[in-house]
């Protein structure tokens, strides 16, 4: 506990720098970048978590189709390749896609054309493999092949892969935004820092008659901008864990497996939830150097 | 490193003089010269040719006519700003080629009582006067009694929390007074310390200058007001004219006289 001298002496440190205006200004800047910062990080880091997602679901699964004009000759082929899909240990399930859903599935483009049993559609088969990784997926997908001539694989992989590709994309662009925040955040801090001691110029040198380092004088006004980005970032911190809070509630809702993916686990919310504490130190710190390399110009 | 006293400043009284101790010279100026701005926009030498010594434990008055130099003089003493030429010797050491890392640790050993007062803005008179102690960290509980004693001291104890700018011009000053003398400086070095004050407090603060000598620090007081001259027996007199010192020789005179 802050006894009371201490309190004294830390109360009267600071109304040394009381009326920074200057400074007072980033208690507001900080709550916006630290707001608009965290909302890049959240969108980075559920990106990030939605293409690892699909990465793991994609990469162990295919769609087997069965290609043959021949309805009848289609349907031993599926079967006979279904009972192989089904031995193979490389497989967890294989499961043929209901005519009935081909046909829906179909709808949108033939109408009920997709209904006649004389159309030769191929015969389909999902096919969810035990190993989720590259290889095992690609040794899958050849020992498939080998099956029969009228056998074509498709993995979900690469058909989903300008999707991952957007995702990846978005997460390295939240992290591009994360990093200019922190580069303009610092930025300000500088630029206030210098305000600041244009504005007290009069008072340093006084501390410096006084017998002042420049570390000393470089203290107040790190703290002065520390309490500053302290209450901006909590105030900006709390409002973007708000809103990322409430998107993702949103997106849970919509039941989409592809959005439904794009959530933050408990990693992610500490890495958020740090955000504020590493702004702040990066305030506090550009504040340090700036004022210390400017007092190096003053006697 | 060397140890400073924060003694308290009741129970020193005349008898306890340092004046007439040690004798050697605070502060020796060989050739010095001063010239503000640099290259063509350097403007003429504003101090020439000043070789003088101060000898620990003195007082002085440095006179002269406004414009002749008494602030830049003053400022080459409390550091603030370094000579164009010539050597200063303080403490004992070169202070022309003094590392700024080393500025603060001499300054502490220099009180000074700037003409503007300087007093900052937004402290207490008490924050204000407990600044030196601060900055040289002494801990807080040991602040209270010379923070207190040196309001008594300079008549503001009934002003310990106002802000600079509800304090009249007089006592302004006395809290500039106060700021430089109370972390018990070796050199005070005051810049028309009397200006803004009545004679009687104009007396009173020159007795605290005295006593403050008496324990052994070197003051050095620039005044236009001749009349305080007389007041300190044994001090001697600087007289400034155009950047120059009018005794080259630097034996200063002493008892002061009234300049013609």
């Amino acid at each position: 506990m802050m006894s009371r001298a201490t309190k004294a002496r830390s109360s009267a440190e600071r109304r040394v720098l009381d009326e920074a205006g200057g400074l007072r200004a980033m208690t507001w800047v900080m709550a916006i970048m630290l707001f608009l910062t965290m909302l890049a990080a959240a969108l980075g880091l559920a990106t990030a978590g939605a293409a690892r997602l699909l990465d793991r679901q994609l990469a162990g699964r295919l769609t087997v189709q069965i290609v043959d004009g021949d309805p009848v000759r289609r349907d031993v082929a599926a079967a006979r390749v279904l009972a192989a899909l089904r031995a193979m240990p490389a497989v967890a399930t294989a499961t043929p896609v209901d005519r009935a859903e081909l046909t829906r599935l179909l709808q949108p483009w033939l109408g009920s054309d997709g209904a006649d049993p004389q159309l030769p559609v191929p015969a389909m088969i999902d096919v969810d493999l035990a190993d989720h990784d590259e290889a095992a997926a690609s040794r899958a997908a050849a020992t498939v092949r080998r099956l029969g001539s009228s056998v074509r694989v498709d993995r979900h992989e690469s058909w989903m892969s300008p999707v991952n590709d957007v995702m990846r994309t978005l997460t390295f662009l939240a992290l591009a935004l994360v990093l200019l925040m922190a580069s303009a955040t610092a930025s300000v801090v500088v630029l206030a820092a210098r305000a600041g001691l244009q504005t007290h110029r009069a008072t340093i040198a006084v501390m410096h008659m006084l017998g002042s380092t420049d570390l000393q004088v470089a203290r107040l006004f790190q703290r002065r901008i520390a309490l500053d980005a302290t209450i901006g970032g909590v105030g900006g911190g709390v409002a973007a864990l708000l809103v990322v809070a409430f998107i993702g509630i949103r997106l849970h809702g919509l039941g989409s497996d592809l959005l439904g993916g794009v959530t933050l686990g408990g990693v992610d919310w500490v890495v958020l939830a740090l955000l504020p504490v590493a702004f702040v130190v990066l305030a506090t710190l550009a504040a340090r150097v700036t004022i210390v390399r400017a007092l190096r110009h003053i006697l | 490193m060397r140890k400073r006293r924060y003694g308290h400043w009741h129970g020193h009284q005349a008898g306890e003089s340092g004046r007439n101790n040690v004798m050697a010279n605070i502060v020796q100026f060989e050739n010095v010269g001063l010239r503000y701005g640099l290259g063509p926009d350097a403007g003429p030498e504003t101090l020439s040719d000043l070789s003088f010594t101060l000898r620990s434990g003195a007082f002085y008055f440095l006179t002269g006519a406004s414009g002749a130099g008494k602030t830049s003089l003053l400022k080459l003493l409390y550091l603030a700003q370094r000579p164009t030429r010539g050597v200063i010797r303080l403490f004992g050491e070169d202070a022309v080629v003094l590392s700024r890392d080393r500025l603060p640790g001499f300054r502490r050993r220099i009180g000074v009582v700037f003409q503007d007062f300087r007093l900052v803005p937004h402290l207490s008179t008490w924050d204000n006067i407990a600044l030196p102690l601060r900055v040289a960290g002494m801990p807080e509980a040991d602040i209270e009694q010379p923070v207190r004693e040196m309001l008594t001291w300079v008549g503001l104890g009934d002003r310990a929390d106002a802000r600079p700018a509800t304090l009249s011009g007089g006592e302004q000053q006395r809290v500039a007074i106060a700021r430089a003398v109370i972390a018990r400086p070796e050199i005070l070095v005051a810049d028309e310390p009397t200006g803004n004050v009545d004679p009687d407090m104009a007396e009173r603060l020159l007795h605290l200058f005295e006593s403050l000598n008496k324990l052994g620090t070197t003051v050095v007081v620039a005044t236009h007001d001749f009349h305080l001259l007389g007041r300190i027996p044994g001090a001697q007199m600087m007289r400034l004219d155009r950047g120059r010192l009018l005794d080259p020789t630097g034996s200063l005179r002493y008892p002061p006289t009234r300049p013609e």
